[in-house]
């Protein structure tokens, strides 16, 4: 019953704290517009270069921007901890670290699905991008999936926070290697043999590419292997991350650096 | 003379410290190779490969914007973090001579952004590096660098009074980029928006520096975004001292 509370009310207390550092009236806009103009900026490139069409732009980096949220609030969690001089104390108790810390990654699985299905369903509209309307249901499904990955993603981020000081500059990093990576503006054949070798085992790859064939009107079956790629990275990279997460702990309090990184 | 001094001393304090942070390290050189990486990509999948200089430049320039965007709208709010900024405001000489050299401090790290995507352009794709005028290459890019810190200065002005408004600034990356021509042809853009580009000083300071590296006039250009500067500086002032004077009397300076 404590883990549950940990888990559920510590998550949710953890992400209304990064309401401390960005009011909602600035966080909620920078969450949806920012994203838009991400869309249009490669869909406008593309153009130029007549690479691909605007639907493949609008669906690679409206589900990549779920990485804003799903480093940045994850990294936070350790920084905003550390700025707030209270995570001593968290470590300090005695609460599960598995409720502890994955608790704190549900909710922001559900904002990079928010932001990222805002952004598919707004930049969609803003382009004159068409899904097929069978399309919806499973694509929804690859978001959440992919928005998970991308939190796993964020654990490993959030460890690494425990001794990189800064955090924004390290989830900054991320973000842009999944940006050049993962196929979101530049399909994996046209990039070097061994950049899309490193992108298949990175979250995103295969969801965004999933993604895409059901835009184009491939069945959910069609796709099940891609969405259980990611499922799967999502997981390696969580379990990773927790690991990493209590090594660093162990790390810090050895070192007398959780305070400092 | 004092007043020279000022600015420039100004200038260089904030130009070695923006060199020490990790962020303003990561916008003025990491950030534009990712963009440099992306564009050079998107180019040359896209068979064009005589514009791959224009995607090395092109981040370039949207690495200049990134570094003012992110020092400008970074530096009330360091100020206020370090409890200096009602000593600064308080102190004789008028605060716009403060805050100006700083904003130009961090357009002057967007010269990093575009040096390391010209070379890790050359270095690592080979793309070969020709200006058609060399020395209006460089008078470009200072007036582009001026321009943009200008800029910076009215954008920055707000956040005396609005402690969060960097976040806001933060939105603006892409669609100066976009609005801008950084890196896509402003024909591809629809009508009502080159009008709102006309009014933007980094839009002209690219443009020259485009006209010096593959050829044409650079200097209508040059011309344009030093006339737009001189307009931002009376702006900003304007911005500062009603902001300024808000900010006292809401008592809300030092509020972090």
């Amino acid at each position: 019953m404590t883990s549950l509370r940990i888990f559920f009310i510590g998550g949710l207390t953890s992400y209304r704290a990064l309401f401390n550092w960005l009011t909602p009236w600035i966080l909620v806009p920078s969450f949806l517009v920012a994203p838009l103009f991400q869309i249009l900026l490669f869909a406008y490139i593309g153009r130029t270069t007549r690479l691909e069409s605007d639907e493949f732009y609008v669906i690679g980096n409206a589900i990549q921007y779920a990485a804003i949220p799903c480093l940045f609030a994850m990294g936070n969690t350790i920084g905003g901890e550390r700025f707030q001089h209270t995570l001593p104390l968290v470590l300090a108790t005695p609460a599960g670290r598995l409720p502890l810390f994955i608790g704190r990654s549900l909710p922001v699985i559900v904002n990079g699905f928010l932001v990222a299905a805002f952004a598919l369903v707004a930049g969609g509209a803003l382009l004159g991008v068409h899904v097929p309307l069978s399309a919806v249901a499973p694509l929804v499904l690859v978001v959440l999936i992919t928005s998970f990955s991308c939190t796993g993603l964020g654990l490993v981020n959030a460890a690494l926070g425990l001794r990189v000081r800064e955090t924004a500059v390290l989830s900054n990093i991320l973000f842009g290697i999944l940006l050049v990576f993962c196929g979101v503006n530049v399909p994996l054949s046209s990039l070097p043999d061994w950049m899309s070798t490193i992108s298949e085992g990175l979250p995103l790859t295969h969801g965004i590419a999933a993604a895409r064939r059901l835009a184009d009107g491939a069945g959910l079956g069609s796709v099940a292997g891609l969405i259980g790629a990611e499922l799967l990275i999502g997981c390696i990279y969580a379990i990773a991350g927790y690991l990493l997460l209590r090594l660093m702990e162990v790390e810090s309090r050895r070192r007398g650096t959780l305070e400092i990184a | 003379m004092r007043v020279a001094r000022l600015i420039a001393i100004t200038w260089w304090f904030h130009l070695k410290q923006s060199t020490k942070a990790g962020l303003f390290v990561f916008t003025a050189i990491i950030e534009p190779l990712i963009f440099a990486t992306l564009a050079y990509y998107l180019f040359k999948a896209g068979q064009q490969p005589g514009t791959l200089l224009y995607a090395a430049l092109s981040a370039g320039l949207m690495g200049i914007w990134s570094a003012t965007l992110f020092g400008a709208g970074g530096a009330i709010n360091f100020q206020r973090w370090q409890g200096v900024l009602e000593p600064l405001i308080a102190a004789p000489p008028p605060y716009v001579l403060v805050l100006f050299p700083q904003t130009l401090a961090a357009s002057t790290l967007g010269v990093y952004s575009l040096t390391s995507t010209l070379l890790w352009g050359r270095v690592v794709f080979g793309i070969p590096l020709h200006f058609a005028h060399p020395l209006a290459f460089l008078v470009a890019v200072a007036v582009t660098v001026v321009a943009l810190g200008v800029l910076g200065l009215v954008i920055g002005s707000s956040f005396i009074l609005y402690r969060e408004a960097n976040a806001l600034a933060n939105m603006l990356e892409f669609p100066v980029w976009i609005v801008t021509g950084a890196i896509v042809p402003l024909s591809l853009l629809p009508g009502w928006v080159h009008y709102l580009s006309w009014g933007l000083a980094p839009t002209w300071g690219y443009r020259a520096i485009r006209a010096a590296t593959f050829g044409g006039n650079p200097w209508p250009g040059i011309g344009w975004a030093l006339l737009l500067a001189a307009v931002y500086l009376l702006i900003g002032q304007g911005f500062l001292h009603i902001f300024e004077r808000r900010a006292r009397e809401r008592a809300s300076l030092s509020l972090v």
